[in-house]
C-alpha cells in the first residue's frame, strides 16, 4: 500500500486511455537519450548485416533503400517513463531482412556504431512487429534519434529499438546487451512495466 | 563490460522528507530519510512515485545529489507546465512521504578505481549527478584532477553555488552564463563551444574521462566537441533529459 503524498494531486491521463502502459506519460516533444557521443557514420561506409544463419547477409545503403519498405505508425514508451504516440516511421521490416536467413536462433544481439548493443528474442522481430526504421515523419533520421538507420521494435521498451544499428547477430542463447548489463530488463515489456532486471 | 548496478529485485519503499533547501529560485534540493537504502554509487538516479488521495501515481526519475554513504536527495527544477516538479518544489514538506525505488543505472557512474583526470560538464541541472560525483570524490580523500565546466543562464541560475565557491583542493570550476552576467563578469559568457572545450578540456593525451549531462542539444554538442578535440567516443560518458515539459 503506497503512502499518500500530501496535498498531491497530478494530472490525470484522458488524452489516450489504454494507450499508455503503467507509469508512463504522454510527451509531444522527442526525447533523447543515449550513454555516449553521437556516432556520424557515412551512408558510403554504412552496411547492415545479419550473422549468426546459415550463411551472413550483407547490405550496403544503396542496396537497403532498394528493398520493399512500409510505413507505420505506432506508439513508443521510453524506459525513462515518456511515451510519444502516433509516431510515423518508414523502414524495412525485419521479416524482409530475415527472409531467406536459414536459422534456428531463439534470439537476436542487435549491434550498433558506437559499440551499443541490445538483445531481443527473434520472435519479437518478425511477424511484422520490427523494422530497421531511416525515415521519421516523413524525413531522415536525425543522428541524434538514431540516423541513419535505427531498429524499431514498439512494443518494446524503446532502448530495444538501437540506435545506430549496423546489424543482427542471430544466437540460440539470450545474452544482454548494454543496458541489459547494467541492470534493466532482459525483456523490456512496457505493459507489464519490465523496467529493471526481475520486474 | 562492467557488472551489474542492480542487485536483485528493486522494490518501492517508503522515504521521509528529512530537509528541503532552496538552491535557486527554481531548484531545491531534498534530502530523504531512507530505513533501508542499499546505498549508491555517484552518478547514479532513483525512480519516485508520488501518490494521490485517491490512488492516482505519478513517477519520475531523479539523479541522486548526494554522495555515496549520505543520506539520499535529489536536486529537482520546476517546470512550468510539469505534473511532479512543481509539486516536489513548492508543496512537499518536512515529514512528507514518498516512495521510491533504486539506485538505477550503471554506466554513467564514477567510482575511486575510474580514475582520472575528470572533466565535467554540466549544463542547467545537469550538475545534480556530476556533484555527487565531486562530493564523493572529496569524501573519499580521492585526488585525481578535475575540471568542471559549467554552462547557465545567469549567475541566479548557478545550482549549488557555494559549494562550487570552495572546491576542494585539485577541483577548478570554470562557469559560463549564457543569458545574462552580473556587472564586472569576466568569465565566459556564451553557449559551451569548440574554443571552449579547447581551453578548458584536460588535453586527450593526459588519458582524461569526461562526463557530460544537460539538455539534449548541450550534451550533443559537448560530446561532438570532445570527439572533434580527440578524446576517445568510450571516454565520454554522456546523460542528457529532454525538455519534456515534465
Amino acid at each position: 500500500m503506497s503512502p499518500i503524498s500530501r496535498g498531491f494531486r497530478g494530472r490525470r491521463r484522458e488524452d489516450a486511455p489504454g494507450r499508455v502502459p503503467p507509469g508512463q506519460y504522454v510527451t509531444r516533444d522527442f526525447p533523447v537519450l543515449s550513454a555516449g557521443p553521437t556516432p556520424h557514420t557515412a551512408l558510403g561506409d554504412w552496411t547492415f548485416s545479419i550473422d549468426g544463419g546459415s550463411s551472413p547477409k550483407r547490405w550496403t545503403w544503396q542496396e537497403f533503400q532498394a528493398l520493399p519498405t512500409e510505413t507505420v505508425t505506432v506508439d513508443i514508451h521510453c524506459v525513462t517513463r515518456w511515451s510519444k504516440l502516433d509516431t510515423v516511421w518508414t523502414g524495412v521490416s525485419l521479416d524482409v531482412l530475415l527472409e531467406g536467413v536459414e536459422h534456428d536462433a531463439a534470439y537476436a544481439l542487435a549491434v550498433s556504431d558506437g559499440g551499443y548493443t541490445t538483445n531481443l528474442p527473434v520472435a519479437d522481430l518478425t511477424g511484422g512487429q520490427a523494422w530497421v526504421a531511416f525515415n521519421y515523419d516523413g524525413s531522415p533520421l536525425r543522428p541524434e534519434h538514431g540516423g541513419p538507420a535505427r531498429l524499431l521494435v514498439p512494443h518494446l521498451y524503446f532502448w530495444k529499438s538501437a540506435k545506430w544499428v549496423r546489424g543482427l547477430r542471430l544466437r540460440d542463447h539470450d545474452e544482454p546487451g548494454f543496458w541489459e548489463n547494467y541492470g534493466y530488463n532482459i525483456y523490456g515489456d512496457p505493459w507489464r512495466e519490465q523496467r529493471y532486471a526481475g520486474d | 563490460m562492467a557488472g551489474t548496478a542492480v542487485r536483485g529485485r528493486l522494490t518501492w519503499e517508503t522515504a521521509t522528507v528529512a530537509s528541503v533547501a532552496d538552491e535557486t529560485a527554481r531548484v531545491r534540493t531534498i534530502s530523504l530519510s531512507v530505513p533501508d537504502w542499499a546505498g549508491h554509487r555517484a552518478g547514479q538516479h532513483i525512480d519516485v512515485r508520488l501518490t494521490a488521495e485517491d490512488g492516482y501515481q505519478a513517477e519520475r526519475e531523479y539523479s541522486i545529489a548526494s554522495a555515496p554513504g549520505e543520506p539520499v536527495s535529489i536536486t529537482v527544477e520546476r517546470l512550468e507546465d510539469g505534473e511532479v516538479s512543481p509539486y516536489l518544489t513548492e508543496e512537499l514538506r518536512v515529514g512528507d512521504e514518498l516512495e521510491l525505488r533504486g539506485p538505477v543505472g550503471g554506466y554513467f557512474v564514477w567510482d575511486v578505481a575510474d580514475g582520472g583526470p575528470l572533466l565535467l560538464l554540466a549544463g542547467g541541472s545537469g550538475v545534480v549527478p556530476l556533484r555527487a560525483i565531486l562530493r564523493h570524490r572529496e569524501r573519499v580523500g580521492s585526488t585525481v584532477p578535475v575540471r568542471l565546466l559549467y554552462s547557465s543562464r545567469s549567475l541566479a541560475d548557478v545550482i549549488y553555488r557555494s559549494e562550487l565557491d570552495q572546491p576542494s583542493e585539485g577541483v577548478t570550476v570554470i562557469h559560463t552564463l549564457t543569458r545574462q552576467q552580473p556587472p564586472g563578469w569576466t568569465g565566459y559568457a556564451r553557449r559551451v563551444d569548440q574554443q571552449m572545450i579547447a581551453e578548458v578540456a584536460w588535453p586527450a593525451a593526459d588519458g582524461p574521462l569526461a562526463y557530460a549531462c544537460g539538455p539534449t542539444s548541450f550534451v550533443e554538442g559537448v560530446a561532438s566537441d570532445l570527439v572533434a578535440f580527440g578524446y576517445p567516443p568510450r571516454r565520454i560518458r554522456t546523460e542528457r533529459f529532454g525538455a519534456t515539459g515534465q
